[in-house]
């Protein structure tokens, strides 16, 4: 009785995958490398991330300021400003896309679910992980959360609790494809169940955190550029993360097409080219949105005189050359039902919320200082080794979990 | 909308995560006018420039000895090795000196932006910093309106360095150091209403002496220092400009929504949700 009783303990303590194998055996297996390995990315990537790591080690050792150029009057550089503010914009694709699939149930762009869920949980990972390396006493990073000081009337408070809640939803969205890969079945349905929900919760913060973002900068009233300080940069943030993401998937989406061409099934190759003509649409209508927004936002803070300054003409470059001239491009390639045309729009449209976020966050911040910030070579490096740290591992997952390739027949009927 | 229990049970989880997750964000209530907190009256009238003040706060906070004299050509900032520092400016009515230090707001914008309250403003009245709950996100940093929060960025166990107006100096009774070693009775500590009605006495009976203004009264929604000038403010580089309400009010609204979204977002998506439900069976029909 006694043995019995053991043996149907190891099933579950052991669970097995779709071979058969030990479960560690399998995994000790999938950490070797798969492929080619001296690949023109990875030897631009490795010395990059073999510097970064350097790098890394030399700024906890000796602070902050011996590898940045931060000051008393920028406390927040590159780090900050491009890693968080833009990465995370950037991965609003993912609150975007299962709204679209779950919420709307436009069951068209559900082949690109998985793939845009893992991009935007490795960017929120990495990004908000980078974000470690800018604390000057990293080692309280749990104190909000675990109320050695609630900070609740803190716009910063309120984003590191939902970067954290986000990072866990989107954790239950994407786990049904390592469920797949470890061959657990009884965990997929339960992971699968809990999708909706994760789905519901996912895009309540992700609304809160993307504008959120914004709103930190709110108190900086009088150090901003007053033609990218306005009281509604929450709003503005939220809206431009929604075509930010969806650009984002639009570019990854045609590089995997190339890339991992071989995963990739037939019935998804081909309906590529109408699924980004398809984000192409909604990015051109968000951009719309955004850019008329814009204009109230000018109208409102009636700055009409600081447009004829060096500063002027670069919000004017932002605005008609990287908002209203790639909204049109998506428009256009809408109508000719052209996914290289979708592509080149949402490259423009990406470098157009690179410049609006750095404008915010960099450029225009103390843009009257005598000596300006600008970032040293090794918060660049930093900055390159952490998103090519993201992009090994994005590729790791993609070679090994059904994200981009069809899922197992056993989990398409396990719901 | 058929509501099965499955359905039932998804809007009541999320409504009790909602519950207890969107409450964290209310921003702090404070009744300023009830609270009477400490303050310090500096009277640029009265100060000689001797910087005694300089040397006795150094002291007090086991910072380096200040080494550099005052020049009015040189506008001296406060930085990680000096909580305050004294500058001549040339003005219309001749030479005069000011101190800088941190202002205390009543409404303190960094307190108000720590995610761990790691800056606080203390019922007393002083704004401290407290290492143990600090992160170094520097946000204290980005939100001060008078730039007085300063890193050590040299540091591997960086500190946030800024005046605490000698908080545990106060609670044991005794005065500010800068305040006790002050020669010219210029740095004059005190409760905030005593040094309001103090500093109105001082522009009353010497109406020629004074400009007739009282900084830090108002700005920024009031703050625990106040400055008596005999020039107007700007022409000893004070920023004037700067708001009348409080800091933490801008960012207000955006923290009050938080609370409504929260419960509002979910309820809304699921019926979308819903509503869209037989979208997915037409369209898994074409398939």
């Amino acid at each position: 009785m006694l043995k019995k009783k053991t043996m149907i303990n190891t099933d579950y303590v052991m669970p097995k995958d779709n071979y058969g194998k030990n479960i560690w055996k399998f995994l000790a297996n999938e950490m070797k490398p798969k492929g080619k390995f001296l690949t023109p990315f990875n030897i631009i990537s490795i010395p990059i991330m073999i510097l970064g790591l350097v790098l890394i080690v030399i700024r906890f050792w000796k602070g902050i300021g011996s590898i940045t150029n931060l000051t008393q009057e920028v406390p927040w550089g590159l780090w900050i400003g491009f890693d968080v503010v833009t990465g995370v914009a950037f991965a609003g694709g993912a609150y975007v896309i299962t709204f679209i699939v779950y919420i709307l149930n436009v069951k068209k762009y559900h082949s690109i679910v998985r793939v845009t869920v893992l991009n935007g949980f490795l960017a929120y990972v990495f990004y908000a992980g980078a974000l470690l390396l800018d604390l000057g006493r990293p080692w309280n990073v749990v104190n909000p959360i675990i109320g050695n000081g609630f900070g609740t009337s803190s716009v910063l408070f309120l984003v590191a609790w939902h970067f954290l809640l986000y990072m866990f939803a989107q954790l239950i969205e994407f786990s049904p494809a390592v469920a797949e890969w470890l061959g657990a079945k009884r965990a997929h349905k339960i992971l699968s169940g809990m999708t909706i929900a994760a789905v519901i919760f996912g895009i309540t913060l992700s609304t809160l955190h993307q504008s959120g973002l914004g709103a930190l900068y709110l108190m900086a009233k009088d150090k901003i550029h007053p033609l990218w300080y306005s009281e509604f940069i929450p709003i503005l943030f939220f809206v431009s993360s929604i075509f930010a993401g969806l650009s984002l998937v639009i570019l990854e989406g045609s590089i995997s097409q190339k890339v991992f061409f071989t995963q990739i099934s037939d019935k998804n190759h081909k309906s590529h080219s109408s699924i980004v003509v398809g984000l192409a649409k909604i990015c051109g209508v968000t951009m719309f949105v955004y850019f008329f927004l814009q204009v109230i936002v000018i109208v409102h803070g009636q700055h009409w005189n600081l447009l004829n300054t060096p500063m002027g003409y670069w919000y004017l470059t932002e605005m008609f050359g990287f908002v209203l001239f790639p909204m049109l491009l998506f428009i256009y390639s809408y109508r000719r039902n052209s996914s290289l045309v979708a592509m080149i729009a949402a490259v423009i449209a990406m470098l157009g919320v690179i410049i609006n976020r750095l404008n915010v966050t960099v450029i225009g911040y103390r843009w009257d200082a005598v000596t300006h910030y600008y970032p040293s070579w090794m918060e660049i490096v930093v900055t390159l080794a952490v998103i090519f740290t993201e992009i090994w591992i994005f590729r790791w997952v993609i070679n090994r979990m059904p994200v981009l390739r069809e899922s197992p027949s056993w989990a398409k009927n396990n719901k | 909308m058929i509501l099965n229990r499955r359905n039932f049970l998804q809007v009541l989880g999320i409504t009790g995560i909602t519950l207890a997750v969107g409450k964290k964000s209310i921003a702090e209530p404070t009744d300023n006018t009830k609270i009477d907190f400490y303050g310090i009256l500096i009277d640029s009238t009265r100060c000689v420039g001797c910087q005694s003040c300089e040397y006795a706060c150094a002291e007090v906070n086991s910072l380096p000895e200040p080494t550099e004299s005052i020049n009015p050509d040189v506008i001296r900032k406060t930085n990680e090795n000096r909580r305050t520092v004294v500058n001549a400016y040339n003005t219309s009515k001749g030479e005069y000196y000011v101190k800088t230090q941190c202002m205390h707001c009543n409404e303190a914008a960094c307190a108000s932006a720590c995610l761990t309250q790691a800056m606080h403003k203390t019922t007393k009245g002083p704004v401290i910093w407290r290492s143990n709950k600090c992160m170094g996100c520097r946000y204290c940093m980005i939100s001060c309106p008078f730039d007085i929060p300063k890193f050590e960025y040299h540091s591997a166990n960086p500190k946030i360095q800024k005046c605490d107006m000698c908080f545990n100096s106060i609670e044991e009774g005794k005065l500010p150091a800068c305040a006790e070693a002050c020669p010219a009775e210029a740095i004059v500590f005190g409760t905030r209403r005593e040094l309001i009605k103090e500093a109105r006495k001082r522009i009353f009976e010497n109406p020629d002496e004074y400009y007739d203004h009282i900084y830090g009264e108002h700005e920024a929604g009031g703050t625990g220092v106040l400055y008596l000038s005999p020039v107007p403010f700007n022409e000893l580089g004070f920023n004037t400009t700067i708001q009348k309400s409080s800091y933490p009010e801008l960012s207000k609204g955006f923290l009050y929504s938080v609370p409504t979204i929260f419960v509002l977002w979910p309820a809304i998506l699921i019926g979308i949700k819903e509503a869209t439900k037989n979208n997915h069976a037409k369209e898994e029909d074409n398939d």
